[in-house]
């Protein structure tokens, strides 16, 4: 039944009809009101059985995670930002082992400088780490991946995290269908794990591996990654089925079977972009643009499929790698190697800065005027980076950046709009 | 095929602790109610109590797809009128933009005469939605009563729904005063919408 929902309600009782036992986490913006719904859920008695444990950190999330998963329970968290840097070990340590936790990540901002917003920096930190990624365009989608987190978790007994973009998915009112208990279950089965903490078998989990083995293990772990790029379509497809409604997947073109010039990106700014391809379209361009909903492992081969035609592929990610530039449009660019396709990255949305439209059909129109370079940061305020500049070559003690900037802009603490 | 025609864009002013984000949720929420496809989301800041809020709805027929934040608004929703010369609470209006002022002043007691100049008269509208608020409630929280006079001021959602909504949220005495207060600004914007209409026609 679609309901006008706050987006972190519908993943909170998306996550419930998953029947979680155990749930850990620690609150940090944008990922409170899951969490907070959980916990009021397991309180009240609605989610039995299931403890949600409180821990004083992100670090002690994840390891209670990998404890309660090793034990064979069905296991959940949620974190956002530096508190996913906070956990990093322990997020290597549960990929590494082999456990099918299933973790959102409420998309936002990494520090310095402080910034609660949006964009990608915290799951690109971990793109390396061994999860599988997907990431949500609409609340639905968010909803949906959930229940698909978990059973591609258990059936390659590995885990995943499900990225939505914080505050703007998070925080958003929205119409959703949140899957029912009933048909969960049938798509959900009980938790058979792979390796299991069992006093009436004991095994030990977490051996150290020396040279002679551990560049199978990791093999092992990238062969795993492999094989969900087959199991996730048809994790999805299954889906389809059964919820009547389309989600996940490994990509999702939308008019770009014809387009000479494709937009990607990953998550909710794909809406957006949506509307300004279809702005565009009508002025007679052909531009199409392709979402990335499985992120790691990276479907190389359906991007080169979906993009393969194109004569130009502008890559619009909210998250860089100072000193190099996209990381998105690498992974692209590498799928297309051989292709006579030019790919650009263009760094838009960091810490929160609203990606429009009227920037995007700018942005779509220099591509088609040849006027786009390889590295773009979209709507940078250059004259702004000048002058710091300027000050940094006159001076050699020109003080800190942020708080330079930010005296430049005329406003002494963060905000917005 | 473009979601984005049809749309009607709603933004909502006011300070931390007046339900600014609540309202644009109720909104969204009676809008929904209607039959009515509706997006609603704050303007992601830190927010502390007194600190200038924004929210924003969008309410349309078809799915609604963008992301980025209310510019252009069709109806502006100002809940604190200490706002009004502190922030750029126009920015972006459109000439047929409705816009709908809490205070029992008047435009010209407001220091907004001028707004008539870029925007139709009939359109500037006030509600004394604290005062209403008080009557009703006991609470100085004037988001939800507001709403109603959204409701005879633009005809976007109906009374109805914008009741249903309340009602959904808060539940009890505290949903029964707030409708009733909603109600009460319903009314008071609807008339006050006809006698400009008659002033417009004499």
């Amino acid at each position: 039944m679609l309901r006008q929902i706050e987006g972190s309600r519908a993943v909170a009782e998306t996550v419930a009809v998953c029947r979680p036992e155990v749930v850990c986490a620690y609150p940090i913006s944008p990922q409170t009101h899951i969490i907070e719904a959980l916990g009021v859920l397991v309180k009240s008695g609605e989610l039995v059985p299931c403890e949600f444990i409180n821990v004083e950190s992100e670090f002690a999330a994840m390891s209670v995670c990998i404890g309660a998963s090793a034990a064979g329970a069905r296991a959940y968290t949620a974190t956002a930002s530096q508190g996913l840097l906070f956990m990093i070990e322990a997020v290597y340590n549960a990929s590494g082992l082999g456990l099918p936790i299933v973790m959102t990540v409420a998309n936002r901002a990494i520090g310095a400088p402080i910034n609660i917003w949006n964009d990608h920096s915290d799951a690109m930190a971990v793109r390396d780490s061994g999860w599988i990624q997907l990431f949500a365009e609409t609340n639905q989608e968010a909803a949906d991946l959930h229940v698909q987190a978990f059973r591609l978790a258990e059936e390659l007994s590995m885990p995943v995290m499900v990225n939505m973009d914080g505050f703007i998915l998070t925080h958003a009112f929205e119409a959703v269908d949140v899957p029912a208990q009933e048909d969960v279950d049938r798509f959900l089965t009980r938790y058979e794990p792979r390796q299991i903490l069992d006093p009436d078998e004991p095994v030990s989990i977490g051996a150290m591996v020396g040279p002679e083995a551990f560049t199978e293990v990791r093999y092992l772990a990238h062969v795993k990654q492999l094989q969900a790029l087959d199991l996730i379509p048809d994790i999805a497809a299954e889906f389809a089925e059964a919820f009547g409604r389309h989600s996940g997947g490994l990509v999702s073109p939308y008019r770009s079977e014809d387009a000479q010039t494709v937009i990607v990106a990953l998550g909710s700014v794909l809406g957006t972009i949506k509307d300004a391809v279809d702005e565009v379209r009508a002025h007679g361009d052909r531009v199409g643009v392709v979402g990335i909903e499985t992120f790691r492992p990276f479907p190389a081969a359906a991007v080169r499929g979906a993009l393969e035609h194109a004569t130009r592929v502008v890559v619009v990610e909210k998250a860089l790698a100072p000193g190099a530039g996209g990381i998105l449009a690498r992974d692209v660019s590498l799928a297309l190697a051989g292709l006579p396709v030019r790919t650009h990255a263009v760094i838009a949305g960091l810490g929160g800065r609203p990606i429009t439209r009227a920037s995007l059909t700018e942005l779509l129109g220099a591509a088609r005027a040849d006027r786009l370079e390889e590295l773009t940061f979209l709507d940078l305020d250059r004259e702004l980076a000048e002058r710091e500049l300027g000050r940094m070559a006159a001076q050699r003690r020109s003080g800190p950046i942020a708080e330079n900037v930010l005296r430049d802009v005329g406003i002494v603490s963060a905000r917005i709009v | 095929m473009d979601g984005t025609q049809s749309l009607f864009q709603v933004r909502i002013h006011g300070r931390g602790g007046q339900g600014v984000v609540t309202a644009a949720e109720l909104l969204s929420v009676a809008a929904f109610a209607d039959g009515r496809s509706a997006q609603a989301f704050p303007s992601f800041g830190s927010e502390r109590t007194g600190a200038p809020v924004v929210a924003f709805c969008r309410i349309g027929d078809h799915r609604i797809r963008t992301r980025e934040p209310v510019t252009h608004p069709d109806a502006l929703i100002v809940q604190d009128a200490t706002l009004l010369h502190q922030v750029d609470l126009f920015s972006g209006l459109g000439a047929e933009a409705c816009v709908l002022v809490n205070s029992s002043r008047s435009l010209d007691e407001l220091g907004l005469g001028e707004l008539t100049e870029v925007l139709r008269r009939d359109r500037l509208l006030t509600v004394p939605a604290t005062e209403l608020a008080l009557s009703h409630t006991g609470r100085p929280v004037p988001n939800a009563v507001m709403l109603g006079g959204f409701a005879a001021a633009t005809g976007a959602v109906s009374l109805a729904s914008v009741t249903a909504a309340i009602t959904q949220r808060f539940g009890g005495r505290v949903a029964e005063a707030n409708a009733s207060a909603a109600a009460e600004a319903f009314s008071s914007v609807r008339l006050q919408c006809e006698e400009l209409a008659r002033v417009a026609t004499d």
